[in-house]
């Protein structure tokens, strides 16, 4: 029985994915949960495995090709069965089933333009809304009309949106030198040229970070709490801790405050929820997404079941997860189903920050650096570690008081930091 | 040049031609004595007489048969239907003899027939106001004419009186009063042309008719706004003449169809089909139209007035297009 491999959805969000790189050729062997290709969604690079083995009978689209998600993309199918178009009506008896195009170029995927007869037809490519003038200017300027945002209904890109592109594009025209020797009477000074802005393609992820935070923050009212937390006990601890592990492994700050929060989270099940107009959905597993930086933006990998896993366990994974998000080699698990996301640029001697809830969580918490400050102690003046967290909360789900209360717990557990071992 | 109204234009027309050429002579109910019913042919009875100034009966297919009978006998008939409402009785003479006539006995005759008819929107409502051109234009053999200025109206009626096919010339009746320069003298304004009626640059209206007056005034009030329209007359249906159309969709790249009849299966839906098929590249937008919203009138002025198209509606769809 041939399968035919369509675009994964990987994530509530996802539309349509691109195809990157094929990982096995037309005619090889694959087994099921082989990695097949990599795909870059709009948020990560993805390798995508292979949903059932046998021989891989044909790629449907190129690589670089953009589609929607449902998509055929592939055909697995017994070495010796015939497969036949994806896209053709089924179960046509009359027509006997056409063999694969022989794999004269094995790799090379069936291009659309000298589609020969009998050979698979090609799934349309992922479509971008736009004007027959706007693709025609496009065309003719050679540009990628994905490239270039539209302005028209419903998102078309139009005339004035290539002729924008064009223009931002285009390099500033630079003036004459003026004549070296010979000074002419009197010229007005030529002013220096101002500088031209430059266009910056907007890649896939910024545009979905463009559009989470915008949709966050215009449709979830958000409200900030702040406290102070005396970090003094956790550090020592957590020195201990390093140096009785020494080559094995190393506990950061943000895998306590992990932790923390997942267990903090478990008697607060509003602040793992999801608001809808149909009802508020609350999250039972506790999977606490870390937001990471990238080099083009902001993703965020999830730690599944924080409440439950050692800290030691959730050291190690958040470790591995950093990596394959700096890698670009993000496992679609990796990236979905977070119901709380901590962020964190302590590394940066950060004294306080704000940050986006990241739809459609209620709430997530932003967390600045350890620092050595003065503190009073029994009226004496000493000097205390101490780290501000502040939580931005989604007013439709949840109140001051709560997350107050919230934060009140979560610093029970960073100041009594044993607390995080018997939990 | 002198200012005249389009019914004195006609007028002008029917004396001139029929000055110049005797074969020509006009026929219809209350054409002669009372001077038509909308007093186009006023004046023309006293100055030719009951030979070439004609009375009928009642009776539209009989006129157009016997127009038809007198064009093949060699003379060149003016035939008026007192409105494009009751033309509908004559529809036989029309399609299955005048348009085919010369056609299915190999060109040995020509059937050379004007039949002027007043038509459109905005008189009784109910089966008094209504919108048929289409009916004339999907018939090849026929010629269809639906001149919207006065000074089109005199030459085109004169390029009909002169043509050797029959040719439906097609009257609005609010447009009888509109004034606009005429010159005196003879002059012809070929069928088959379509005519730029304004210069813009931000979209095209593609219109005839009352609705040309309408797309002009609508252009005027976006002018004022800054929004510049360029408007293209099509004047003839049949021959329909797209080139300026689709160079002034070149120009402006979107395209807004304005007609007074109903939208659906119309005269619009010919021209935005001809649009895509051969300017599809040029267009930065869907094209629109303009039309009467599609309900079935009574004898109800208010409800006449709430379905047909206004300069408002054209102001509208510009905006609504040059999104």
């Amino acid at each position: 029985m041939a399968t035919t491999v369509t675009m994964p959805k990987m994530g509530f969000d996802m539309v349509e994915g691109k195809l990157l790189r094929w990982l096995k050729k037309v005619g090889e062997p694959v087994k099921a949960g082989e990695p097949l290709a990599e795909i870059e969604t709009e948020k990560v690079n993805i390798e995508f495995e292979a949903p059932a083995s046998g021989v891989l009978k044909a790629v449907l689209i190129a690589e670089g090709t953009t589609v929607p998600v449902g998509t055929p993309i592939a055909i697995v199918a017994a070495p010796d069965e015939l497969v036949e178009s994806p896209t053709a009506a089924p179960a046509a008896p009359e027509r006997p089933p056409r063999p694969t195009p022989a794999p004269a170029a094995p790799s090379a995927p069936l291009s659309p333009a000298p589609a020969p007869a009998g050979a698979l037809t090609l799934p349309p490519s992922g479509r971008v809304k736009a004007s027959p003038l706007a693709r025609r200017l496009a065309r003719e300027a050679g540009i990628d009309l994905r490239e270039i945002p539209g302005t028209g209904p419903g998102g078309r890109v139009v005339k004035r949106d290539v002729d924008r592109y064009l223009q931002a594009r285009a390099p500033a025209v630079a003036p004459l030198p003026p004549p070296a020797a010979v000074p002419i009477p009197t010229p007005a000074p030529t002013p220096a040229p101002a500088p031209v802005p430059t266009a910056v393609p907007v890649s896939p992820l910024r545009q979905a970070i463009a559009r989470r935070t915008t949709a966050s923050k215009q449709t979830a009212p958000h409200f900030y709490v702040t406290v102070e937390v005396d970090m003094g006990e956790a550090m020592a601890w957590r020195a201990r801790i390093n140096e009785a592990l020494g080559e094995r492994g190393k506990l950061t700050v943000n895998d306590m405050v992990v932790k923390a929060a997942a267990l903090a989270l478990r008697e607060f099940p509003a602040l793992r929820s999801s608001y809808q107009e149909s009802g508020i959905i609350r999250h039972e597993a506790i999977h606490i997404g870390i937001a990471v930086a990238l080099e083009e933006g902001l993703i965020t990998v999830v730690l599944r079941d924080a409440d439950r896993k050692p800290l030691a366990q959730i050291a190690r994974e958040s470790k591995e997860l950093v990596e394959r998000a700096r890698s670009g080699r993000v496992r679609p698990e990796d990236v979905e189903g977070s119901v709380f996301t901590v962020s964190n640029l302590g590394m940066f001697d950060v004294e306080h920050f704000i940050a986006i809830i990241n739809p459609p969580e209620a709430a997530i918490m932003a967390v600045g650096s350890v620092r050595e400050v003065p503190v009073v102690k029994n009226g004496q003046l000493a000097i205390g570690q101490r780290m501000k967290v502040t939580v931005s909360a989604d007013h439709r789900v949840t109140d001051g008081a709560e997350v107050a209360r919230f934060l009140q717990a979560f610093r029970r557990y960073l100041e009594n930091p044993l607390l995080l071992l018997v939990e | 040049m002198p200012a005249m109204t389009i019914r004195e234009a006609i007028r002008q027309a029917l004396r001139e031609e029929m000055q110049r050429d005797r074969r020509v002579f006009i026929m219809g109910e209350d054409v002669g004595a009372y001077g038509g019913v909308y007093a186009v042919t006023r004046g023309l009875y006293e100055e030719f007489g009951e030979e070439r100034v004609r009375d009928t009966p009642i009776a539209e297919s009989a006129i157009v048969g016997v127009a038809l009978g007198a064009a093949l006998g060699g003379l060149r008939p003016v035939a008026e239907i007192m409105t494009i409402n009751f033309i509908l009785l004559a529809l036989d003479q029309i399609v299955n003899h005048a348009a085919k006539m010369s056609h299915m006995f190999g060109g040995q005759f020509k059937a050379p027939l004007v039949i002027r008819v007043p038509a459109g929107w905005g008189q009784l409502a109910a089966t008094h106001s209504q919108t048929f051109e289409v009916y004339f234009a999907y018939v090849p053999g026929l010629k269809v004419v639906y001149p919207g200025t006065p000074y089109d109206a005199k030459g085109m009626l004169k390029a009909a009186l002169r043509d050797e096919d029959p040719v439906i010339y097609i009257e609005h009746t609010a447009l009888y009063p509109v004034r606009g320069e005429v010159p005196d003298g003879d002059y012809v304004v070929p069928i088959g042309k379509s005519e730029v009626k304004r210069l813009g640059r931000d979209c095209t209206i593609v219109t005839y008719g009352r609705m040309l007056q309408a797309s002009l005034q609508a252009a005027e009030q976006l002018a004022r706004e800054g929004v510049e329209v360029e408007v293209v007359d099509l004047r003839t249906l049949r021959p329909l003449d797209m080139e300026p159309v689709y160079e002034s969709v070149a120009k402006t790249h979107r395209a807004l169809v304005v007609t007074e009849e109903w939208r659906s299966f119309g005269v619009g839906a010919e021209v935005v089909a001809r649009i895509q098929e051969h300017a599809f590249d040029e267009l930065d937008a869907p094209i629109m139209r303009v039309g009467s919203r599609e309900v079935p009138l009574s004898y109800n002025k208010h409800h006449e007035r709430a379905i047909l198209p206004w300069p408002e509606d054209v102001v509208k769809a510009v905006k609504l297009l040059l999104r």
